[in-house]
């Protein structure tokens, strides 16, 4: 097998060394009426990489790639064009195979790395502090709740109808079990988003208001109105933002007023991979609440020698140290994917982050223009930036599926995301990105006009 | 191929005196191969960018609603070529497995093929959208559902929830569905036991789920005291969460009389299925009684661990706990078709009480085609080597060294797959973090220290299947050179490491004036 380097020999020598005549004599504690005495049969025997290779390509191709097909899906995953560069420097060994870096010296690469994301994080979202990342967008957005409610020592949370449903679905199913009380809605389908609606259900007893922003359906709200109704009544604002690219486009929620921004970063280095492993990113406004986050915190220090260098710190607040007083359960972060977002964002910079986030605008607005041109078909959205609703006048998740046989992959239907909700099944979340032609915009158009007819 | 080292160390040898030869300083703070780099905020520049756009003006006729930034975001780029050398710089100061043994005992650090590399990259995996319409990804959700199958036979277990992002979110999983099941049979319970050498996510979880920890007393030779266990049982205790082969190294040997007496009181079992390396097809949890176990793709399957994630904690269940397993899952149906299951068609597949959602999306894809991969590659009879020779490693280690490290529980039979000692015999005031820094400069990356807490000084140690006997004779060699210099109670080792790209770093300092991010300096 070429991933055990032991030669039949070699065990002979050991099992000698440590006086055992067989393996079994090992496995000795384990009841021998529970022990298998051979491979568990059903399963497949062992395989030469050729033909790993062929079965999962097999597998592979029984789906449509992105890359080969007009597409147009986004709702908190979003396709960009990754450098080639990201994808060579994450499969460094150094990075690839290394452990969280709990061993400083050793660990440098990493920690160094951490902390720069940390800051490109925190000023993406106009914070004072990022953590090292968490799971991904929807977990970020659990524990942000999670955090609203230790810091103002209250229950109650509001949740805008128009965050995305599973990052609602999450909270609600954590909540369960924290006796948080979760208010929620389903959204209108508006050219604005319902601040008002929204203000009016905060009151004395809310811990925090969650906001997604650019929203579901690719609206872009105010928070600053929001981030003071919340603040008058001593609660906080969580913003959460599905694509980190839009960032490059419109003010930072933290420079609204939110105290806590949390998002997606799968949008920057990651790329989609069917949902996971994805990149949750979570930032505080106010440095005063560093205590209360959730997750790794990398932080400056200095060597014996009085060199500068990196360690993970504020760790009483974590689960190794605080067992069942820690601030959370989580045990890890997602620290190649914050590597893939930190070398990607550095590629960009400011510069190539602003013109990334003007031509998906750009392309959107083209696209949006095109579309509405299709009879039938009419622009919910008064702003977006990448992504936008259009409204079909008919059943829209029928609509992807007959586009998808065609080969054109046409978006996200709300049907998909709100299945049941009457009101909201003519909806279609169109995203476009630097990766969609206008070729492809004008094929969707066709195939919509097609299927609409 | 290195050879054990044979020089030597004698106790009256100064090592810090005589393996230096630092030569005068360099202009730039380099040395040789061991490079300096700057942070990023330092070497880039807010209008430099290493990707060609066009310049697209977005002021004039947006839809941005007056919602345009104005203020510079402070984010600077560089250039490709500084890029590749910036982290090509960095990534020279990390330790990963592929330069040695990374002997982390609980965390099996053990190769991450590049096979697995390959497959997560294909099209077809990492270029769909989780929400594409059914018809596009049937490769996909089938990849999903062959890696649950393999998961449930290898475990011998009724279910698998497969979207849990990570080991203690796994773990957060399984105490969920024990939750929910409790309470569909309306028996609140308020207790969670969890023995003292638990790792730290055991109560985390448990405490996270609204129960109350209390510690599960052991025996001397380092095993659940079943006895003492039986007598704490009873109507208040929801749920035993045991690790297994424990934190120790060692097999439960009563595990199944512990899930008898369990379930005898009405609660279940949850087990920690961090060690699953060390008994992966040689035994099957769900024969042992358990009703949860999360997996470790990250571990058992050899996903590579990143720099500390991502990971993938799927949960095997038992068919008890399978109905209040979360959403969404895979399901294959008479014809052959493998669907996914969601909040709208669960009805369809008769899982009606799931407990809800864990995460946005359908769990990690990245690491379940990883995982897939390194199954089929070994095959049933591979994993079942795979277990046999971690354990013999370990056992090897141990018996190797238990002449001079104190081994606690080395009279309690063999080891599994991690051997465990204590600092008992060091001289001075010398601690396992010295002995441990001071691997470092014999090129290894420590082993897990002060874990688990029911020894004085731990030190786990787990090299993993993948190690050569030569790579082992050459650590063991390390360390019996180590070792015989703490019982010496050689003061130098408090200093080190003397050769890493960083001396001791200071911690307290970090914690007492935190510096989270970067900020232009004053001067």
């Amino acid at each position: 097998m070429r991933y055990l380097p032991l030669t039949d020999s070699d065990r002979g020598e050991m099992l000698a060394k440590v006086g055992a005549s067989s393996i079994d004599d090992l496995f000795v504690d384990v009841p021998e009426d529970a022990r298998l005495n051979g491979p568990i049969e059903g399963l497949p025997m062992h395989m030469s990489e050729m033909a790993v290779e062929r079965h999962m390509r097999t597998l592979s191709k029984k789906n449509l790639a992105a890359a080969d097909a007009p597409f147009f899906l986004g709702a908190g995953a979003y396709r960009h064009h990754i450098p080639a560069s990201v994808d060579h420097l994450i499969q460094r060994g150094e990075f690839l195979t290394a452990y969280t870096p709990y061993q400083p010296e050793i660990a440098q690469g990493t920690l160094q790395m951490l902390f720069e994301f940390q800051t490109q994080v925190a000023k993406l979202y106009g914070c004072a502090v990022a953590n090292a990342s968490m799971y991904d967008g929807s977990t970020a957005c659990w524990e942000a709740v999670a955090m609203a409610s230790r810091v103002t020592r209250r229950k109650r949370v509001v949740l805008s109808g128009a965050l995305h449903p599973h990052y609602a679905e999450v909270v609600k199913t954590m909540a369960k079990f924290t006796q948080d009380e979760i208010g929620d809605s389903l959204p209108a389908l508006q050219a604005e988003p319902d601040n008002q609606g929204l203000i009016t259900r905060i009151d004395d007893e809310t811990s925090c208001v969650v906001v997604q922003y650019p929203d579901i359906f690719g609206r872009i709200p105010d928070l600053a109105e929001i981030a003071e109704a919340a603040h008058a009544k001593g609660a906080l604002l969580i913003a959460v933002n599905t694509e980190p690219v839009a960032l490059g486009a419109i003010k930072s929620p933290g420079e609204l007023g939110a105290d806590i921004v949390v998002g997606e970063g799968q949008a920057l280095g990651v790329g989609l991979q069917f949902g996971g492993p994805y990149l949750g990113l979570f930032a505080v406004r106010d440095k005063k609440h560093v205590r209360q986050m959730p997750g790794r915190l990398c932080g400056e220090t200095q060597d014996a020698e009085g060199k500068r260098g990196y360690v993970l710190t504020l760790s009483t607040r974590e689960q190794h140290i605080r067992r069942e007083k820690a601030t959370s359960n989580i045990c890890t972060n997602s620290g190649l994917c914050a590597l893939a977002f930190n070398i990607h964002l550095t590629l960009l910079g400011e510069k190539g982050l602003r013109r990334l986030a003007a031509e998906n605008h750009r392309l959107a607005c083209i696209a949006a223009d095109r579309l509405v041109q299709v009879p039938g078909v009419e622009l919910l959205n008064g702003t977006f930036i990448n992504e936008f609703t259009l409204r079909l006048g008919q059943n829209a998740r029928a609509v992807v599926r007959k586009l998808a046989d065609q080969g054109v992959l046409a978006g996200v239907s709300l049907g998909r995301l709100y299945p049941g909700v009457d009101g909201l099944s003519d909806g279609l979340l169109v995203a476009v990105t630097e990766t969609t032609s206008e070729e492809d915009i004008e094929t969707l158009a066709s195939a919509l006009e097609e299927a609409l007819s | 191929m290195n050879s054990p080292n044979q020089s030597g160390w004698k106790p009256e040898m100064n090592a810090s005196e005589d393996s230096i030869h630092s030569g005068p300083a360099t202009v730039s703070g380099n040395r040789a191969l061991m490079l300096e780099e700057p942070l990023l905020f330092e070497i880039g520049h807010i209008e430099t960018t290493g990707v060609d756009l066009p310049d697209t003006d977005i002021a004039v006729g947006n839809r941005l609603g007056g919602m345009e930034r104005s203020d510079p975001i402070g984010l600077p780029g560089l250039s490709e070529p500084e890029t590749i050398r910036h982290y090509t710089r960095l990534s020279r100061q990390n330790y990963g497995i592929d330069l040695g043994l990374f002997p982390l005992g609980s965390c099996t650090m053990k190769h991450n093929p590049r096979l697995n590399e390959k497959v997560a990259r294909m099209p077809g995996f990492a270029d769909v959208h989780p929400l594409q319409p059914a018809s596009t990804i049937r490769g996909a959700l089938e990849a999903i559902n062959e890696l649950a199958h393999w998961l449930i036979d290898l475990t011998g277990m009724h279910g698998v929830a497969m979207s849990p992002k990570a080991g203690a979110h796994g773990e957060l999983c399984g105490i969920l569905c024990i939750r929910a099941a409790l309470e569909a049979r309306g028996d609140a319970r308020e207790i969670v036991l969890v023995p003292e050498s638990a790792h730290g996510t055991n109560p985390a979880t448990a405490a996270f789920a609204g129960y109350r920890v209390e510690d599960i007393p052991a025996t001397d030779e380092g095993r659940v005291d079943l006895e003492a266990l039986k007598a704490r049982l009873g109507p208040d205790v929801a749920a035993v969460m045991i690790t297994n082969p424990n934190t120790c190294g060692l097999f439960e040997r009563d595990m199944k009389a512990i899930s008898d007496a369990v379930h005898e009181a009405g609660a279940l079992v949850y087990c920690d299925g961090a060690n699953f390396n060390a008994i992966v097809g040689k035994v099957r949890p769900g024969d042992l009684g358990v009703d949860a176990m999360h997996i470790n793709l990250h571990k058992t399957f050899s996903t590579p661990h990143g720099g500390g994630g991502p990971g993938s904690g799927p949960v095997v269940l038992s068919e008890a706990l399978s109905p209040y397993g979360p959403l969404p899952f895979t399901a294959r149906t008479k014809e052959g078709v493998v669907h996914l299951v969601e909040e709208e068609n669960a009805a369809d597949y008769g899982h009606t009480d799931a407990f809800g959602r864990m995460t946005a999306f359908h769990g990690q894809m990245g690491m379940f085609t990883r995982a897939l991969t390194y199954m089929r590659s070994h095959g049933a009879d591979g994993l079942r080597q795979v277990a046999e020779d971690a354990v013999l490693n370990a056992n090897y280690v141990l018996r190797s060294l238990d002449d001079l490290l104190d081994a606690p529980f080395g009279a309690s039979g063999p080891c599994m797959h991690e051997a465990l000692f204590g600092d008992e015999g060091f001289g001075g005031d010398l601690s396992t973090l010295d002995l441990a820094k001071a691997m470092i400069d014999e090129g290894y990356h420590p082993m897990t220290m002060y874990f688990p807490l029911v020894v004085h000084g731990a030190m786990l140690i787990e090299p993993t299947e993948t190690e050569s006997k030569a790579a082992l004779d050459q650590f063991i060699a390390s360390m019996r050179s180590l070792a015989e210099r703490a019982r010496a109670g050689d003061e130098s080792m408090k200093q080190a490491p003397f050769h890493a790209p960083r001396r001791r770093l200071d911690e307290t300092q970090a914690a007492r004036k935190p510096v989270l991010v970067w900020e232009p300096s004053d001067e």
